[in-house]
């Protein structure tokens, strides 16, 4: 029976391991060296590096990716990157008002004579959105619609690190060759073995793949991170195509992309740090209540389970169980 | 138990009053007071207090959640995230409700094992048994109803798979599909009756959790001996204090394990899909449904071959509501005059290998089926081109290199090209059938054969009897011969 009961025991946890099998594709991400400070149990967000991943999302991304769940007074409310203890109120907030009054949208009440006016946005506004519809979307970016970035570090397995490995894990230019097929086609050839992530983290991690050509789609990038299937653009061994896919985005992040307003150097791992940093707060702006919340909860109910214990002890004592 | 006389006595002139008119009190009284309880029960007997707290978190928060919901395709997205956002505590709210779910099927699986190893089916108790399995299948549906509602990727594609499913049945499934879904599609009306039905059955499964205990209080717990009450003096305790305050600790354990996952590690249940909002255009790569209905979908997959007129996707279909069908008759497949499984050596091994089977069902249902569990050999490079006579031939390489060298060395004309030719295993879809057949089996031919066959070692007299030097020496004493 112990035999039997012992298999149960490994099936259990092959069943549980096994959840981890349906993920795929892309390779497996990696964070930076020190990690994310908000990942711990009792982890909490750095105030300025989701301050400066603000930045970030509005000087590049905000140009093809909007934030629908998202409104100014978001940035302004407790746990959020511009809080201030004087105006609880982020609408009132006059830097939450700055940050909106940047952005200038379409206002969606129309005016005295029923007309639609732009105007700058204010706190209780959503995010500004760069497209119209996703039609529009679709046309400026070469069919593919930009996702919108409100929850995207709950909806990619990895969440903050595979970001963080997407945006710095583009070849480098030692990777990439030009060469004119025999058609007359302009071709990008990626040489797998030489990929190498930009980040610091991966700088010494080899390369993703055998010795081999890539083909790159016209208009679609490569990324050894992105989920996907490189088999159909890959010459050389069909068995082992590189990890990762193509994704429509070009590599976004260049040293010195922004100039930070606190003076941080902006390399390329500090702004996909920063960035991932400011949208894993933005997938959930209520994550440290969750995690504070959580210890005085626990706390309690370890304190009320340990009372029962010993009342049970007490009443049982007499009983022959 | 019904027999057992009430020893409620009204203190007030009120409670004497509503007595005689409504005894109320006194149910509750002879239910949840005085009610004799086996004194043996152990922990695994905790989980119907369990699964009882469970549907009244699920209902409460729930209730709640539907008041900030919105039904509809074009908001359901983003009204459960503005719930997450701006309803106060509504993250704690959803997370509760969408962790409970997986929670409450935990705890119901455990109660479902103990029940099997326990012999609790048996008469008298077969009509709780009945409950118990429509109380499942009521949990079932409602699971699937509500994964639907936060209008994620995998909420419209798994609701299109299940309702495809129910489309395969001949001449009745397709009716039965588009009233289902409200149209011939997955669209607004399917999201709007989905909720109206997520919202009713919960009530539904509250009364028959009602039934079920009026069921369990008839004939009494059963117990780890599986020998019925003899002497209620010593055989028995009341319920309260006793088992409250047992049952009482459990719970707060069950919650502890509970809240770890709530605040710390809430979406690790879930799938990062359901994060992006359904479209109906783009499908994701591996369509998975919530991890406690995964052992009845690697069933649902296993069937890859047609049986004589019936379809493969048909068979699939029905092994997959047999599997649950089957808990239905457990009462009159097993033929055991023994209850528990201390007593029966042999079923007892049987009884941890359906355990086994069903968590690597699960496992198999999580996993592409065409995945190698062992891999037989390595993966060739097969060479296909055609002929100096105009016929196809092949040619089998290790290395990439030679394939290549094959290439290039044949005329340009013959269209050579290179491609993979899989290596055999043993796939994940092989296991699965395998489990399945045992999954089958174990009720349908082991239950029924092995009650006639199995010597079943001797169980005590009485309840009392067993616990005297308490359950350490009488285990040991019946420590089966390895």
């Amino acid at each position: 029976m112990s035999i039997l009961r012992i298999i149960a025991a490994g099936a259990t946890a092959a069943a549980l391991a096994g959840s981890a099998f349906a993920a795929g594709g892309g390779a497996h991400p990696h964070g930076p060296a020190e990690g994310f400070p908000f990942e711990s149990p009792l982890g909490k967000f750095e105030k300025d590096s989701v301050q400066r991943g603000y930045q970030v999302y509005k000087e590049v991304c905000a140009s093809c990716h909007g934030m629908k769940l998202l409104s100014y007074r978001n940035l302004g409310e407790k746990g959020g990157p511009f809080y201030d203890p004087e105006y609880p109120n982020a609408n009132d907030n006059p830097l939450v008002k700055a940050l909106a009054a940047e952005n200038e949208i379409l206002d969606p009440v129309p005016n005295e004579f029923g007309e639609y006016d732009f105007r700058p946005a204010r706190p209780s506004d959503p995010f500004r959105s760069p497209y119209a519809n996703d039609a529009m979307a679709a046309t400026a970016n070469g069919g593919a619609i930009p996702p919108d970035l409100s929850v995207i570090t709950k909806a990619r397995h990895g969440g903050a690190n595979y970001l963080y490995s997407l945006m710095t894990g583009y070849p480098s230019q030692e990777a990439i060759s030009y060469e004119t097929s025999p058609e007359g086609e302009f071709l990008t050839v990626i040489d797998p073995s030489l990929v190498r992530s930009s980040g610091i983290y991966a700088e010494g991690a080899g390369g993703h793949g055998d010795v081999g050509r890539l083909i790159q789609p016209l208009g679609q990038y490569y990324n050894p991170y992105m989920p996907g299937d490189t088999t159909a653009q890959y010459e050389g061994d069909p068995r082992h195509p590189p990890k990762g896919g193509f994704l429509a985005m070009p590599p976004q992040l260049t040293d010195g992309r922004v100039t930070y307003l606190d003076g941080t150097e902006a390399t390329v791992s500090q702004m996909a740090y920063d960035v991932a940093q400011f949208l894993a707060w933005a997938g959930e702006p209520k994550q440290q209540n969750r995690k504070s919340l959580g210890l005085a909860t626990i706390a309690y109910l370890v304190f009320f389970a340990l009372l029962l214990w010993f009342s049970y002890k007490r009443i049982w004592r007499k009983v022959e169980h | 138990m019904s027999g057992h006389e009430s020893t409620y006595k009204p203190a007030s002139g009120f409670t004497r009053w509503l007595d005689d008119r409504l005894p109320i009190v006194r149910l509750a009284h002879d239910s949840f007071v005085d009610f004799p309880t086996p004194k043996n029960l152990n922990y695994w007997y905790t989980f119907g207090g369990i699964l009882a707290v469970c549907l009244a978190i699920q209902i409460i928060t729930g209730v709640v959640l539907a008041m900030h919901y919105t039904p509809t395709v074009d908001e359901g997205f983003a009204s459960v995230e503005r719930i997450m956002r701006d309803v106060p505590y509504g993250w704690l709210l959803r997370y509760v409700h969408a962790n409970g779910a997986s929670f409450f099927f935990l705890a119901v699986y455990i109660h479902m094992f103990r029940g099997l190893y326990y012999g609790s089916y048996k008469a008298p108790r077969e009509v709780l048994w009945l409950l118990g399995c429509i109380i499942f299948f009521l949990m079932i549906a409602t699971a699937f109803l509500g994964y639907m509602l936060p209008w994620g990727q995998m909420s419209y594609h798994g609701a299109n798979v299940i309702t495809g499913l129910i489309g395969a049945l001949p001449i009745i499934g397709e009716p039965i599909q588009t009233w289902l879904m409200g149209g011939p599609s997955i669209g607004n009306a399917t999201l709007q009756r989905f909720f109206s039905l997520h919202y009713l059955l919960p009530f539904m499964i509250a009364g028959v959790v009602i039934l079920h205990i009026w069921a369990l209080h008839v004939p009494g717990n059963n117990n780890p001996t599986g020998v019925e009450v003899k002497e209620v003096k010593k055989d028995t305790v009341p319920f309260h204090p006793y088992y409250t305050v047992k049952d009482g600790f459990a719970i707060v354990v069950f919650l502890i394990v509970f809240a770890i996952f709530v605040f710390y590690m809430p979406t690790v249940l879930g799938h990062a899909d359901n994060y992006i909002e359904a479209n109906p255009l783009v499908t994701p790569a591996h369509i998975v449904p919530e991890w406690y209905l995964l052992p009845f979908y690697a069933i649902l997959r296993a069937i890859t071959f047609d049986i004589g007129p019936i379809d493969a996707k048909l068979l699939g279909v029905i092994a997959m509501f047999a599997s649950i069908a089957v808990l239905f008759m457990v009462p009159w497949l097993d033929t055991s005059k023994v209850k528990s499984m201390r007593y029966r050596p042999v079923a007892k091994q049987f009884f941890f290998g359906f355990v086994a089977c069903s968590l690597l069902l699960g496992w198999c249902g999580a996993v592409n089926p065409d995945d190698p569990v062992i891999p037989l050999g390595e993966d060739k490079l097969l060479v296909s081109y055609t002929d100096a006579n105009g016929f196809v031939a092949t040619a089998e390489f290790d290395a990439y290199e030679e394939a290549v060298a094959e290439v290039e060395s044949l005329p340009a004309d013959s269209g050579a090209s290179i491609s993979v030719q899989k290596a055999p295993a043993f796939r994940f879809v092989h296991l699965a059938q395998i489990l399945t057949v045992y999954y089958f089996a174990y009720f349908l031919v082991i239950l029924p054969l092995l009650g006639l066959r199995e010597k079943p070692k001797n169980e005590p007299e009485s309840i009392h009897k067993s616990v005297l030097g308490g359950h350490k020496s009488s285990d040991a004493a019946l420590a089966p011969a390895e």
